[in-house]
C-alpha cells in the first residue's frame, strides 16, 4: 500500500506523518505542492504545519496548489484523504468538508494532550476504533475553532457527520466541540488534533501507566489500511 | 577640480576615491558608537579616511555586540582551560557560528543559546519572534538540521504594569515563530525579578543534528567562486543606528527615520532550512553565512577572513524591499531570514534550481579573489576597499578596569543568620503555609501556561521536555541514540558571588542533564550582565567566567561556545549577573531515559546527597523574606560528577522509576513537582534528614544545598540501587514511598491533597497573565 | 499607483475572537461606549496601468473565491483608489 504525503511550502508535520505510515505497515510517498501527479498512491495524508506561513487564511493558499486540484478530483470519486490540522484547514478550504477554522477562542496556540470521542467509525480512517472510544491525541494549533452555520451545524448532526468530539474541556471554542469531521461517502476525514504524534511508544501523549506511551493515533492508518485491502 | 570631484561622486555615493580626496570630512564616528581611538585606527588601516560605507562596516563589526571586544580577554581561558580529553569529541569549537560535537554514530551535533535581550524589551512580539530565528540560522549555517529550541526568560517583577506587556509579546513571538519553524520547543526558564524590570532577557537556544560528513562552515577560500544572496529581500530593518549616515550623505534624499526593530517571517525561515538543507545533500556550497546581526558587513568580512581570502561584491545586485536604500543601509541591514552561500561555479546551475524550487530568491553578487580583500562597488563606483580581517577579527581588544564592588563585603555579611530570620521550625502550621506560599510563587509555580503555548510534539523525536528536569530529543530513528540539554541561571547566587553563581549554574543544568539518564558532554554559555564600562560589572564579568571555565575543567566538559550581552542595564543600576549555562548529555537510547515524576505506587523515595543549612540566595529567603544576602552554597563538583556517572549507571540498567534533581525551593519544590508530574500521591517523611545531616525542618524542606537528586526505585530494585549507591560513595535515605492515595503526605507536617496543590500550582502565572 | 481595495469582514453573525479581545481591551481602559470591535481585512490590489471595470469585476469575484472563505467572511466592499 502507498500513501502520499503532501508537502507545502510551511508544511512541518510531513516526516512525522511519512513515519506514522511506515509504522502502521505501509509505503510513504512524498508528494510535491507544485507537481498535480499523485503518484498512484491508495489514499492521501494533508499533514500539518503552517502551508504558505498560514497567510490570507489558514490552508487558503494550500487549497489553489496543482497537487490540490488532482486529490480534490480524486477525492470526489472516493480516495480516501485525511487532513490533520493545517490539513483539515486545507480540506476546508478546499471545499471537501464543510464548515471554517478560526482562531481559538483564548487567542493563543496551544499544544497539549487532548482528549477525543471518536463518534463514527464508518471511515475510511477510522474503521478500526470502537464507536464512542475514547481516545488521546495531541493537539496543537493556534487556528482550530470550527465554526459553522446554524443549519449547516444541524445537518453536520443529523447525518453523523461529526467523527471526533473534544472531551474533557473544548480548547479553541470549536462549535459542539467538534474536532473532526467526515464528508458523506467516508472517504475524506479532517481533524484538528495530531495522530501521527501518537503512533510510537516513547514519543506520544502521556497516559496512566506510563509516560509518552500513548498510541490511540495508529489506528488512524490502520484504518486505511484496512479499508484498502477490503475495497 | 570642482569638475572632478562632480563626476567622482554623480549620486552622492561616498566613493574611495572621494575618501582619499577629502581627508578632513567631518564623519559621524562617535554617533555610530566608535571611540576616537577606534576611528584613528581605521584610518590607518586604509591610509586614508574610510568612506561612509567602510565606516557603517567598521563601526558594526568594531561594537561590543560583534567584536566581543570587552568579553575577549576573559572568553579566551575556555579555550585555555582544557584537557586534551575535552577536546576529543569536539569537532568545532568557539569562534564558529556555534560549536559542534560528535556525539557517536557518526552523528554530530550542534549547540547555541544567544540573547536578544534589547530588541526584546522594545518590541517583545518581533524581538523574542527574530531572536529565536536568529539562533536557528546559526545552527542550520553548521550543516545541521535544527531539531529542536528552548528559551530562557526573565522578566521584570510580575505585579509591575509593564512586566505584562514583556511576557504577552515574548511568549507569543516565541510561540509565533517557533512554532510556524516546526522545532520543538522541549524548555527553558522563566523567572520574574524587579533587577530584570526594563532590562528583560529573552536568551534563545537550538540545537541541530548532522552527519559528520555534512559540516559546513563558514568561508570562502576558492578564488572564483560565487558570493550568492539567497532568502528574504534586504529591507530597512534594525538600521536605526545607520540613519545617522544617511542624514550626513545626503542633504534631504532618503527616508529620515528607520526601524531600529526586525521583523520576522517564519514562514520564509522554514521554507530557508528546508531548502539549504536541499543544497547541502547536493553538495553544491563550499561556505555558507547567516546574516543576523551587521547583515552584509558581517557576512562578507567574515567569509573572506575565515577563508584567508578575499571578495568582490556589487551592492547593487542586492534584491531589496526598499528601493530607497542606501548602499550604507544595505551593508548594515539586520533583515532576517537571508543566507550568503559561497558556490564553485561549476554547482551554480545546481544551486539555481534548487533555490527556485523552494520559491526563494537569490542573487549573484561577486565572486571569491585570491588577494585577501574586500572589494564593495556600487554600480561603477568602489565604496568599499578593506582587508576583511581587519573588519571581521581584528577588532579593539580592551581589557577594562575591574573593580570589587564597594557593596559586596556588606552583601555577604548580611546573611539568613546575621538577620536571624524568622524559621518556622517547630511550627508546622506556619511551615506548611511557607511551603504553600513558595510553590504557588511566580517563580515556582507551574509555567504550563507559557510552555502550553508552544509545540514539543513536532518532529516526533520529543522524549522529555517541560516540565521536566532537561528536554530530550532523538536523533537517530534505526539505534534511539538522542540528545539532552538543560540550561540554568541563578542572577541571586551569581550577586551574592559571581565565581561561585556561574560554577553553581553549571552545576545545576549537569545535574537536570544527568537526572534524564543523559551523561553530560558540552557547556553553551550566554553571559548576561550589565554595562562593562562599570568596573564593579566587568568584576562580575572576570569572576564569572573563571567560575566557568573553572568548572568545566574540572567536570571535564568544554565550552563549545557562547555569547555576551553586556549593558543590561537602567541607569546606573545593573541586572544581577546572569550568565545562563547550558549542558548537553548524549543518551545511547532515548527509550532508556528517566522520567522527572512519580508514575507508579509504591515505590520507594531516596534522597541522594547531603543536605546543609544553605538559605541565603534561596527561594525561600525571597519568597518569605524578600531578602538577598549572605553567601551561595558550596558546589562539590567533585561529587556532582560521581552522582551524575551513578545515574547514568543505574539508568543503564534500568533501577530508576525517576529523578528529579533538587534546586531551587529544594526539596519542597522537587517533592510537588514529582507528585504532579503524573499525579501520584507519596508519604515522605524529612526527620531524618534533620537528624542525620544535623539540619532544622526548613532547611530539610527549602536549603538549595547542591548535589541533590529525588530518585524512586521499584521494590525489585531496592537492594540493588542502595548497593549501587554505597559502592560509589555517595549518600543516600529513604525518605518515603510512593501511594495512590491522592496526597502528598510529610510526615508531621501536614498532608496536601494533590487537586489543590494543582489548582495551586497552576493558577498562579494564568491569573498574572491569562 | 491606481489600487482596487477588496474589504473582507468576518460574517456578522460569526464568532470574531480578535475583535472581541480587542473589545475587551478597550473596555478595560475605560472605553465603555464602544459597544463591540470587528476585525477584518484590506487588501490592496495594485496595478501599474489604468484600472477597468473589467478589472473591478475580476476583482469582485478573486475576493469571492480566494481572498474570502464565504463560509466564514464576507466581502464586504470593492472600490478603486487612485
Amino acid at each position: 500500500m502507498k500513501i502520499g504525503v503532501v508537502t507545502f511550502p510551511g508544511t512541518l508535520d510531513d516526516r512525522d506523518a511519512a513515519r506514522a505510515v511506515r509504522i502502521a505497515g505501509a509505503e510513504a510517498v512524498s508528494l510535491w505542492h507544485a507537481d498535480a501527479d499523485l503518484k498512484k498512491v491508495d489514499a492521501v495524508v494533508l499533514p500539518g504545519g503552517f502551508s504558505y506561513g498560514d497567510y490570507l487564511r489558514c490552508g487558503a493558499i494550500a487549497a489553489q496548489a496543482p497537487v490540490m486540484k488532482e486529490i480534490i478530483k480524486k477525492a470526489n470519486q472516493g480516495l480516501p484523504v485525511l487532513g490533520i490540522c493545517n490539513g483539515f484547514q486545507v480540506l476546508v478550504e478546499s471545499h471537501l468538508l464543510p464548515g471554517g477554522l478560526i482562531r481559538n477562542s483564548d487567542q493563543h496556540f496551544i499544544c497539549r494532550d487532548q482528549g477525543l470521542r471518536v463518534e463514527n467509525t464508518s471511515t475510511a480512517w477510522t474503521n478500526q476504533f470502537e464507536l464512542n472510544q475514547e481516545i488521546t491525541i495531541p493537539l496543537k494549533n493556534g487556528e482550530g475553532g470550527y465554526i459553522a452555520t446554524a443549519a449547516e451545524l444541524e445537518r453536520l448532526e443529523g447525518e453523523g457527520l461529526v467523527t471526533f468530539r473534544y472531551i474533557g474541556g473544548n480548547p479553541n471554542g470549536s462549535m459542539n466541540d467538534i474536532a473532526g469531521l467526515r464528508n458523506e461517502r467516508g472517504n475524506v476525514v479532517g481533524l484538528m488534533p495530531h495522530p501521527e504524534h501518537a503512533v510510537e511508544p516513547g514519543f506520544g501523549p502521556d497516559t496512566s501507566s506510563a509516560m509518552r506511551s500513548g498510541v490511540d493515533g495508529l489506528l488512524f492508518f490502520k484504518s486505511v489500511l484496512h479499508s484498502l485491502v477490503n475495497a | 577640480m570642482a569638475l572632478f570631484k562632480k563626476k567622482s561622486v554623480p549620486s552622492g555615493v561616498d566613493t574611495t576615491t572621494n575618501a582619499a580626496e577629502t581627508p578632513d570630512k567631518h564623519q559621524p564616528w562617535k554617533e555610530l558608537g566608535l571611540k576616537e581611538d577606534e576611528y584613528a585606527r581605521i584610518r590607518e588601516i586604509l591610509g586614508r579616511r574610510p568612506t561612509s560605507a567602510e565606516l557603517a562596516m567598521y563601526s558594526v563589526m568594531w561594537s561590543e555586540h560583534c567584536s566581543y571586544k570587552s568579553s575577549k580577554i576573559y572568553l579566551r581561558q575556555f579555550g585555555e582551560k582544557v584537557t586534551d580529553e575535552m577536546k576529543t569529541n569536539l569537532m568545532v569549537g568557539m569562534g564558529e557560528n556555534a560549536g559542534v560535537v560528535d556525539i557517536g554514530e557518526g552523528w554530530a551535533v550542534t549547540f547555541k543559546v544567544e540573547s536578544h535581550n534589547h530588541p526584546s524589551y522594545i518590541e517583545p512580539f518581533q524581538g523574542a519572534a527574530t531572536g529565536v530565528g536568529g539562533i536557528v540560522r546559526d545552527i542550520l549555517t553548521m550543516g545541521a538540521r535544527p531539531i529542536a529550541v528552548m528559551d530562557q526568560l526573565r522578566f521584570g517583577a510580575v505585579e509591575n504594569p509593564d512586566t505584562a506587556r514583556v511576557v504577552h509579546g515574548v511568549v507569543s513571538g516565541i510561540s509565533f515563530y517557533g512554532n510556524c519553524l516546526g522545532l520543538p520547543n522541549i524548555g527553558g526558564e522563566t523567572v520574574f525579578d524587579r533587577v530584570y524590570q526594563g532590562n528583560p532577557l529573552v536568551n534563545a537556544l537550538s540545537v541541530g543534528a548532522l552527519r559528520h560528513e555534512d559540516l559546513k562552515l563558514a568561508k570562502a577560500s576558492n578564488p572564483g567562486d560565487r558570493v550568492i544572496l539567497f532568502g528574504a529581500r534586504t529591507g530597512a530593518d534594525g538600521i536605526g543606528g545607520v540613519s545617522v549616515l544617511a542624514s550626513e550623505t545626503f542633504d534631504s534624499a532618503g527616508p529620515s527615520r528607520r526601524p531600529a526593530v526586525q521583523v520576522g517571517d517564519p514562514f520564509a525561515e522554514k521554507v530557508l532550512i528546508e531548502c539549504c538543507l536541499e543544497l547541502y545533500k547536493a553538495d553544491v556550497v563550499a561556505g555558507i553565512q547567516d546574516l543576523g546581526g551587521a547583515g552584509l558587513s558581517c557576512a562578507t568580512s567574515e567569509l573572506a577572513s575565515n577563508g584567508n581570502a578575499g571578495m568582490r561584491v556589487q551592492l547593487q545586485k542586492v534584491l531589496k524591499r526598499d528601493e530607497s536604500l542606501t548602499p550604507e543601509e544595505i551593508l548594515m541591514s539586520e533583515s532576517q531570514e537571508r543566507m550568503m552561500a559561497i558556490v564553485p561555479k561549476k554547482s551554480l546551475k545546481k544551486f539555481i534550481a534548487i533555490v527556485e524550487k523552494w520559491e526563494v530568491e537569490y542573487s549573484d553578487l561577486g565572486e571569491v579573489i585570491e588577494e585577501p580583500r574586500l572589494y564593495i562597488n556600487w554600480g561603477d563606483e568602489e565604496i568599499v576597499n578593506v582587508p576583511p580581517r581587519t573588519v571581521a577579527h581584528d577588532g579593539p581588544v580592551y581589557e577594562r578596569p575591574v573593580a570589587f564592588p564597594a557593596y559586596q563585603d556588606g552583601l555577604n555579611a548580611d546573611s539568613v543568620h546575621s538577620r536571624g530570620l524568622y524559621r518556622a521550625n517547630d511550627n508546622s502550621t506556619d511551615l506548611a503555609a511557607q511551603l504553600w506560599q513558595i510553590v504557588t510563587s511566580p517563580n515556582q509555580a507551574s509555567k504550563s501556561w507559557i510552555t502550553d503555548q508552544y509545540d514539543h510534539y513536532v518532529g516526533g523525536n520529543t522524549a522529555l521536555a517541560m516540565p521536566d528536569d532537561s528536554g530530550m530529543v532523538r536523533v537517530s530513528e534505526e539505534s534511539g541514540l538522542g540528545i539532552s540539554i538543560a540550561t540554568d541561571a541563578n542572577g541571586r547566587f551569581c550577586q551574592l558571588d559571581p565565581y561561585q553563581g556561574a560554577k553553581l549554574a553549571l552545576a545545576e543544568a549537569y545535574r537536570n542533564v544527568a537526572v534524564g539518564g543523559a551523561k553530560p558532554m558540552a557547556v553553551t554559555n550566554c553571559l548576561n550582565f550589565g554595562s562593562p564600562e562599570n568596573p564593579e560589572v566587568m568584576w562580575q564579568f572576570k569572576q564569572a567566567t573563571a567560575g566557568l571555565a573553572d568548572g568545566c575543567l574540572e567536570l571535564g566538559i568544554p565550552v563549545t561556545g557562547g555569547n555576551v550581552s553586556f549593558y543590561n542595564q537602567t541607569g546606573d543600576v545593573a541586572i544581577h549577573p546572569t550568565p545562563v549555562v547550558g549542558v548537553l548529555g548524549v543518551i545511547d537510547d532515548v527509550a532508556r531515559r528517566i522520567p522527572s515524576g512519580w508514575q507508579d505506587e509504591g515505590n520507594n523515595i531516596y534522597l541522594l546527597g547531603t543536605t546543609k543549612d544553605e538559605l541565603d540566595g534561596s527561594v525561600w529567603s525571597e519568597v518569605i523574606h524578600d531578602h538577598l544576602g549572605g553567601r551561595p552554597p558550596v558546589v562539590d563538583l567533585a561529587h556532582e560528577a560521581a552522582l551524575a556517572d551513578l545515574l547514568h549507571g543505574a539508568a543503564q540498567q534500568g533501577l530508576l522509576a525517576s529523578a528529579h534533581d533538587l534546586s531551587e525551593a529544594g526539596l519542597a519544590q522537587a517533592l510537588v513537582e514529582s507528585v504532579l508530574r503524573f499525579n501520584m500521591g507519596a508519604r515522605v517523611w524529612i526527620n531524618e534528614i534533620s537528624e542525620r545531616d544535623n539540619v532544622d525542618r526548613t532547611c530539610a524542606l527549602f536549603s538549595e544545598s547542591t548535589g541533590r537528586v529525588i530518585v524512586s526505585v521499584g521494590r525489585e530494585d531496592d537492594v540493588k540501587f542502595v548497593g549501587l549507591c554505597e559502592a560509589r560513595g555517595i549518600p543516600v535515605l529513604r525518605i518515603g514511598v510512593t501511594d495512590n492515595s491522592g496526597e502528598l503526605e510529610i510526615q508531621d507536617l501536614a498532608t496536601f491533597p494533590l487537586e489543590d496543590l494543582r489548582n495551586g500550582f497552576k493558577a498562579t502565572i494564568p491569573a498574572l497573565f491569562g | 499607483m491606481p489600487k482596487i481595495i477588496v474589504e473582507v469582514m468576518p460574517k456578522a453573525d460569526l464568532l470574531d475572537p480578535q475583535g472581541k479581545a480587542v473589545a475587551n481591551a478597550l473596555h478595560r481602559s475605560g472605553n465603555k461606549d464602544i459597544a463591540a470591535v470587528r476585525i477584518g481585512k484590506r487588501i490592496e490590489l495594485h496595478f501599474d496601468r489604468e484600472i477597468s471595470e473589467a478589472d473591478i469585476a475580476n476583482a469582485k469575484k478573486i475576493g469571492e473565491e480566494f481572498l474570502s472563505n464565504a463560509v466564514i467572511e464576507d466581502v464586504v466592499n470593492v472600490h478603486v483608489e487612485n
